[in-house]
């Protein structure tokens, strides 16, 4: 019986090795791509790259899902440290810094475009995406991909339930309180208001809405430098509103990172803020009549918020000693195809994340997509109203994995009643400039 | 009379043992090696720049509150990970050892938890105990009990014991039925037939003759706790809330793989090593004379 099956297996390994020879023998160049996107996303992916590889005929993009966005980055680096990296590896936002450190490592944008004879001009991409993945000349570094915004998801239903319009939508931060009070005495949902995303949401997009520094060195995009300014008075403001919202019932923490996500789709809370990538999620499990607004601001402390920031990831080109500049090329003409009007667009509608380009937004929005699909537009509204400030392009910020980490759990404390906020915000400042710290020593060393 | 079976030469022997030690080097030494001399580095997230720093990586770990606090985490969790994984299976193995009908199949029940995957085990407990979405949460919470482990961190770690003592009493059990079965009948019938009662037997015939399966099993179900939890931890509450489910391992998986600080990760797998090392050393010693064999 065991050895049958050992044949068996070898006879199966036997056939599938010709077969990757075969694959070989046609004359396209292999690429190996590694990306951290699960489910209906990641099916996006696989199929924007068969849309690629029968678009053409010198290349083959082979497309593995590795997991996490932290599963994929740490496997692309212990991948580089064995010396046999993929092409490209999608990184997710906040893992920007620690690419962008990793000199020999990466192979920049720009050069890439250069060396391959591929024109790509920046200027092409949203401004909001580009800022975040070019260095201080404005060149690009990685490849925009998969860029999100957090948004305001609101259930139009609950608001009619609570007596509250369902057109004119609340717009700041006051107003999403007064609605919340109302939601609570008409009990429509579970719970009022929930989070996702709690540090990229209420810390990050509310720094770069209100013009508000994060860090010093515009946000670490001057330099490794950079230290934190999370306890100033906006972030006290904005953490205390919190607390209070919570204390009187109208928050309720739902978990780090995405683990709310189910709240909103599932009608337990009337008002959400997530990424603009769960639209897909949202459209399929809401029982309910929906819509996605920009975030709310505090409108004490400006009056014309400024854009939001991204979220998602970008793609990274690794080398590799003895890499043939063909293997690059082929990359060059992947980003080239993604770049692509038609392309671009085809990818907006079916994922919900923004366009990178703003041709892209352009068509859609002449083709009426957004008359059709209300609220599609809220991210890349947010992310295009204002022209960018030092305080609004986005972090550069070493270890900012691990910063989030800490300012969430900093946030839980407070949360839990342990401590307030100018507590809360003082130890994640302290905790987050060591993190700075210890990532600036190990990358000058 | 003894007799010694003794090789001539050494190649033999050392061509028998090879395949053995090279397992045992590259998958146990190589590595442990090489976290020990991670451990005395600082390096970025690529290893491209790396400089020694001695103990440095040690004393800043001593120096964090919060490494000090992960200590005390893993102590109570582990601990209680240990006792009720322990005590339930021991209840467990001695309901199912009496002359019931269908025993088979609650053996077979209770010995089922353990086939099933850290992170699916976890989604399980999710299903069941999330605050807005789970069986049990929501009734909880419904009944005025105010349930949300997502906050409440005496909760949370409550939810990690349990789901991690939940899929080691299946192993437990497996063991402490196979003892009791190894326990002569003749001796409990004699005791009974002298007059002790049910409970007296136990505690005094059962349990002392069970010592060398619950020994090993303390052991097994320490370094369980220690480092097999880490599933669990990760998919139920990544840690917190705040840091209050974050145990010696987790802390150190967040700051090699997350963080990608590998010269601190190192330095506390270092620990972690010491540690297992010396609490073996002191069960062997001084427990192991406590039992009878």
């Amino acid at each position: 019986m065991h050895r049958r099956s050992l044949l068996a297996g070898a006879a199966a390994l036997g056939l599938a090795a010709p077969a990757s020879i075969r694959a070989q023998g046609t004359g396209r160049t292999t690429i190996e791509f590694w990306y951290g996107l699960s489910g209906a996303l990641g099916e996006r992916v696989a199929e924007q790259v068969k849309r690629f590889n029968d678009s053409q005929q010198r290349f083959t993009v082979n497309a593995s899902f590795k997991g996490s966005y932290i599963d994929t980055m740490t496997g692309a680096i212990a991948a580089w440290r064995a010396g046999n990296p993929p092409h490209i590896a999608q990184v997710f936002e906040v893992g920007t810094a620690t690419m962008m450190a990793a000199g020999p490592a990466i192979r920049p944008v720009h050069q890439l475009l250069g060396e391959a004879g591929v024109e790509l001009d920046p200027k092409r991409y949203l401004a909001g995406v580009r800022g975040y993945y070019s260095d201080t000349q404005g060149r690009l570094i990685s490849m925009p991909h998969n860029s999100s915004s957090a948004i305001m998801w609101l259930n139009l239903d609950a608001f009619e339930k609570a007596g509250l319009s369902t057109t004119d939508l609340p717009r700041t931060w006051r107003q999403v309180r007064a609605a919340a009070e109302r939601i609570k005495a008409a009990n429509a949902t579970p719970a009022a208001i929930t989070t996702t995303w709690p540090t990229w949401v209420m810390m990050e997009q509310m720094a770069s809405m209100h013009d508000i520094p994060f860090a010093t060195r515009a946000n670490g995009f001057e330099g490794m430098n950079a230290e934190l300014q999370l306890a100033s008075p906006f972030f006290q403001k904005h953490m205390d509103f919190l607390l209070q919202l919570q204390k009187d019932g109208l928050f309720r923490y739902g978990g780090r990172d995405n683990a709310a996500d189910p709240l909103f789709p599932a009608g337990e809370a009337a008002i959400s803020f997530n990424s603009s990538g769960l639209r897909a999620r949202v459209e399929r499990e809401a029982k309910f009549k929906w819509v996605s607004v920009p975030l709310p601001f505090h409108d004490d402390v400006i009056q014309q918020p400024k854009n939001g920031v991204i979220g998602g990831a970008s793609l990274w080109v690794l080398s590799a000693r003895n890499r043939p500049a063909e293997e690059y090329r082929g990359v060059a003409e992947f980003f080239r195809f993604i770049s692509d009007v038609d392309q671009d667009l085809w990818w907006h509608k079916v994922t919900g994340y923004v366009p990178l380009t703003t041709a892209a937004a352009d068509k859609g929005r002449a083709e009426g997509y957004y008359q059709q699909n209300p609220g599609a537009d809220a991210a890349i509204r947010q992310l295009s109203r204002a022209e960018p400030t030092p305080n609004s392009m986005g972090f550069r910020l070493g270890g900012f994995v691990e910063i989030r980490n800490v300012i969430q759990e900093e946030l839980e404390k407070a949360l839990q009643g342990q401590q307030n906020a100018v507590q809360a915000l003082e130890a994640a400042n302290r905790r987050g400039n060591v993190v700075l710290r210890n990532f600036e020593r190990a990358n000058r060393a | 009379m003894e007799r010694k079976v003794v090789f001539r030469g050494k190649a033999l022997p050392l061509a028998l043992l090879a395949p053995q030690l090279l397992i045992t080097i590259v998958f146990f030494f190589w590595p442990a090696g090489q976290a020990v001399w991670f451990s005395f580095l600082r390096q970025d997230a690529f290893g491209i720049r790396s400089t020694f720093v001695g103990l440095e990586n040690f004393t800043d770990l001593f120096a964090d509150p919060l490494y000090l606090e992960t200590i005390r985490n893993t102590v109570v969790f582990s601990t209680g990970v240990t006792v009720i994984a322990l005590a339930t299976a021991l209840l467990l193995a001695v309901l199912a050892d009496r002359q019931i009908r269908g025993s088979g199949a609650y053996r077979t029940l209770l010995i089922w938890p353990y086939a099933i995957a850290p992170a699916v085990a976890a989604v399980l407990w999710i299903f069941l105990f999330h605050p807005q979405i789970g069986l049990v949460g929501r009734a909880l919470n419904g009944a005025g009990i105010p349930w949300d482990y997502k906050l409440n961190g005496n909760q949370a770690m409550l939810m990690v014991i349990l789901a991690s003592a939940w899929k080691q009493v299946s192993y437990n059990f497996i063991f402490f039925l196979a003892g009791l079965q190894s326990i002569p009948k003749s001796v409990l019938e004699a005791a009974a037939i002298d007059g002790a009662r049910p409970a007296y037997r136990f505690w005094t015939i059962t349990f002392p003759l069970l010592s060398p399966t619950t020994f090993f099993l303390l052991v097994v179900n320490l370094v369980y706790a220690f480092f097999d939890t880490f599933g669990v931890i990760d998919a139920l509450t990544k840690g917190g809330p705040a840091k209050a489910t974050e145990t010696l391992i987790y802390r150190a998986y967040v700051d090699g793989r997350v963080n990608l600080d590998i010269g601190l990760s190192s330095a506390q797998s270092v620990v972690l090593m010491l540690v297992v090392i010396a609490l073996t050393a002191i069960q062997f010693r001084f427990i192991e004379r406590r039992v009878h064999y």
